[in-house]
């Protein structure tokens, strides 16, 4: 008998449907990835299994659970299994903890209430699997609340939640989605652990083929509610008998083409040199007069691009990449160094002596919902920039150029009456992009400027930039932790860990054959789908 | 509050699909008619003193009865609301001109420039209203421009907070870093970006600042700090029905229940408002 067996499961707000006969199982010691991009339908088939659906949903079809009718149970009956025999984990770990409760007490909390067990028993329980999932009693004691412990510990927390009962099902809805690489494989690697120890069936949501690809023993692919393909996942992924997965493999392992790289040998003069940049933060106070020694983000980097160049500043989260492009960006002050922009250099100087080279360099940002104020339209928002120029132009003109703008990103003209919710966030990163050129700058600093975006929309926004990068000789410096981003679409790649630069050279060079141990420690992380195809093909003989 | 909210396309008829908005709407509306009403027509003039008619009952010709100087109760309640309303109006109005500007400086400048000025801040803050305008009346004399005074400071550092704390939020947004990165100033940043996201919790807090100056203008004018005769306040009117409370409760009762009635619309008007800007927060609750 399957632990979980879905079928036929439709889900409908009024008359819209969610989901449309949606069919899974999975046995015990198994992992099912199921995969689908954003609003497939993903998160509402787990929230189904437990029962936690929005109100105004409903569900009908089958859903059993080692037997037990879970659509017709009451309650009660989900309570008891909630955090006893099903076990969740979210994808935020900093919203999934109580930040007023001791970790030990939310350990402890699922356990007392399902055992009925003494309180220092569920504390020794809580002890025992927090010392399983990696936080030892030495370093994390039980006091310890979750402000005091990094993004993968709080995720080693949740987890410990969601297992402290050894669960006979883990729910897991994109557990690393918020990790950068390297925490997503000690993540990856520890579920896998319970998985083979317990005998516990995993269902992983992701949108990521090379995490999947990794983990999971089957895989069903979820769009627009439906099941689209659903088999054992390597022959799946590699054979790609069904359009859609081809598509979906293909978009992760996008290559935008770029016929004229701009090589660091060029002749020409340099477009930004970074010399010695070191930014401090003051320490936290600790009495009136008292401060800890300051934190130092970004410790001594040096480098520099040429024009039309496409550079990657590759590193783990916290690593200082962040501190150092809003510093090029002349958004933050460094403390020391230089940073000279087509030959000046542009540290100390005030907004309007500042304004040639905002001319010249501009941003776009990771979150396409957070980057344009809501109240804007369109056209008022894209053309922001316009602002930087002497000769103010006329509103036919700007509008002019705001079409234009949106013309080279692939909107339409039409767009630029409508408010920046009316679209999609792919239309929203385009949006993004034609405010960052229509000053025709030299440089764009882009912060993780896919990694919110499905991976067919990244394949466009991609290909749009390399296009742009192509036609307009735009150069880029991509802030990423993704290697398959900067293995697309840059020259050079730059990794940085603890504020400093340990290696750079050419993407490739770098990628392959990486030197350092920082270097090595995100190649070795990051998923890659091929390889994890060819490494279970090659298990299976 | 969640800040930096899409406009809402149907704003005024999901407003009147609020109950308490409706209710608060409804009153304050009332109100300001009865007041309006008052400069063009009263049932009896509030100036003369018909002292033969004093002490009368509620009837069907003084509807509120008179007091002891036989003027109609709800004639000076009528003018009344005039005074009530324009001293609040104008008290919110500094308070709004001084604050927001004050809190949006602060919260863009950061620094020993936002320390200073909200240092300075608590420091008013420290200050209630009613001590002000003692200290106001005890230089100048009493008036209800004190009165008008007095509440207005009380409002700036109120304005000044709700505006920082709403900018401060907003600075590290995405959207005001391109801003920055499009080479705009803080003082254009603040106008474009910052001001219309903040604008929502400012009308809120405006609402709820009114009931406040409407109750405060009442207890100033019931010390004799605030409106000063012929010129009839609720305030007044409750302080000379309180040696007549056993003879003719209705005196009390009547001026009493207008300012209960005005705070009540407003603060329901500022709870409505809140709820329908933002939907976000009501379906939380």
């Amino acid at each position: 008998m399957s632990l979980l067996r879905i079928e036929n499961l439709s889900l409908s707000i009024g008359k819209l449907p969610i989901l449309k006969d949606v069919d899974l199982t999975i046995e015990p010691g198994e992992v099912m990835a199921l995969v689908g991009e954003s609003g497939s339908g993903k998160s509402m088939t787990a929230l189904t299994v437990m029962q936690l659906l929005p109100r105004g949903l409903t569900a009908r079809g089958k859903v059993s659970f080692n037997g037990i009718d879970i659509l017709g149970a009451t309650e009660d009956q989900m309570n008891a299994l909630r955090g006893d025999d099903i076990g969740m984990v979210f994808q935020e770990p900093m919203t999934a903890l109580n930040p007023v409760k001791t970790i030990g007490e939310q350990v402890a909390e699922g356990i007392r209430w399902h055992t009925r067990c003494g309180r220092a028993e569920a504390e020794d329980r809580a002890r025992r699997i927090l010392d399983r999932v990696g936080l030892p009693e030495s370093k994390f004691p039980l006091s310890r609340f979750p402000h005091e412990l990094s993004g993968g510990q709080r995720q080693r927390v949740v987890i410990a939640i969601a297992c402290a009962l050894k669960p006979k099902l883990l729910i897991a809805d994109e557990p690393t989605t918020a990790l950068d690489v390297v925490l997503q494989k000690q993540i990856l690697e520890l579920l896998k652990g319970l998985v083979d120890e317990d005998r516990m069936g995993l269902l992983l949501i992701s949108h990521d083929l090379g995490v999947v690809a990794d983990m999971a023993d089957r895989i069903t692919i979820l769009r627009h509610g439906e099941v689209m393909e659903s088999g054992e996942t390597a022959r799946t992924l590699s054979e790609q008998l069904h359009p859609y997965t081809r598509q979906l493999a293909q978009a992760s392992m996008h290559v935008p083409a770029r016929p004229n790289t701009h090589a660091a040998s060029s002749q020409a003069a340099n477009l930004l040199e970074v010399e010695q940049v070191v930014r401090d933060y003051p320490g936290r106070r600790t009495s009136l007069f008292k401060r800890e020694p300051p934190f130092r983000a970004v410790d001594g980097v040096s480098f520099s691009m040429k024009p039309g160049q496409s550079i990657a500043l590759v590193g783990r989260s916290g690593c200082g990449k962040s501190t150092l492009a809003r510093m090029i960006l002349a958004l933050d002050t460094p403390t020391s160094g230089e940073i000279r922009f087509m030959g000046e250099n542009m540290v100390g100087k005030d907004e309007t002596a500042l304004r040639p080279f905002r001319r010249n360099m501009q941003v776009v940002f990771q979150d396409p919902y957070g980057s344009f104020n809501p109240r804007h339209k369109v056209e008022r928002l894209v053309s922001e920039p316009l602002h930087l120029l002497d000769d103010k132009p006329t509103p036919a003109r700007r509008r002019e150029a705001v079409a234009a703008a949106l013309n080279e990103v692939g909107l339409q003209p039409a767009d630029m009456d409508k408010y920046p919710h009316e679209f999609s966030g792919g239309q929203r990163q385009r949006l993004s992009i034609a405010r960052a050129i229509i000053t025709r700058p030299k440089l764009v600093v882009a912060d993780e400027p896919v990694s919110a975006l499905d991976v067919s929309i990244r394949a466009q926004v991609l290909d749009l930039l390399a296009d742009l990068n192509q036609r307009l000789g735009v150069a880029y410096l991509f802030i990423t932790h993704d290697l398959t981003v900067a293995r697309a679409i840059t020259d050079e790649v730059m990794v940085m860990h603890d504020g400093k630069m340990v290696e750079e050279g050419r993407t490739g060079d770098v990628l392959d054959n990486p030197q350092s141990d920082a270097a090595k420690a995100l190649v070795d992380a990051a998923p890659d789908l091929h390889r994890a195809i060819r490494r279970r093909l090659q298990e299976q003989g | 509050m969640s800040l930096a909210q899409p406009p809402a396309d149907n704003i005024v008829a999901k407003a009147f699909a609020n109950r308490s908005f409706v209710i608060g709407f409804a009153i304050t509306l009332a109100i300001t008619l009865m007041a309006l009403l008052s400069y063009i027509w009263t049932p009896y003039d509030v100036t003369v003193l018909p002292v033969a008619d004093r002490l009368k009952t509620p009837s069907a010709a003084h509807w509120f009865g008179t007091d002891h100087f036989g003027r109609d109760v709800l004639s000076m309640i009528m003018v009344g609301a005039r005074n009530s309303i324009a001293v609040a109006i104008v008290a919110v109005g500094i308070g709004i001109a001084l604050g927001v500007p004050l809190g949006c400086w602060a919260a863009a400048r950061g620094g020993w420039i936002d320390e200073i000025l909200m240092r300075f801040n608590d420091l008013v803050f420290a200050f209630p209203a009613l001590l002000t305008a003692i200290m106001l009346t005890a230089i100048f004399g009493p008036d209800a421009i004190i009165a008008i005074i007095a509440i207005g400071i009380f409002n700036i550092p109120v304005f000044a907070r709700v505006a920082r704390a709403g900018a401060l939020s907003l600075w590290p947004r995405e959207f005001v870093l391109a801003a920055r990165a499009s080479g705009k100033g803080q003082g254009l940043i603040t106008i474009e970006h910052i001001l219309p996201n903040i604008a929502s919790i400012l009308l809120v807090q405006a609402t709820i600042q009114f009931a406040l100056a409407v109750l405060a203008e009442a207890s100033l004018s019931y010390l004799g700090l605030g409106a000063q005769p012929p010129m009839p306040s609720w305030g007044r009117m409750l302080f000379e029905a309180q040696t007549r409370m056993m003879v003719a409760p209705y005196l009390a009762i009547f001026p009493g229940m207008a300012i209960v009635l005005t705070v009540l619309g407003l603060n329901l008007l500022g709870d409505g408002l809140s709820d329908v800007l933002d939907p976000k927060l009501r379906r939380e609750r």
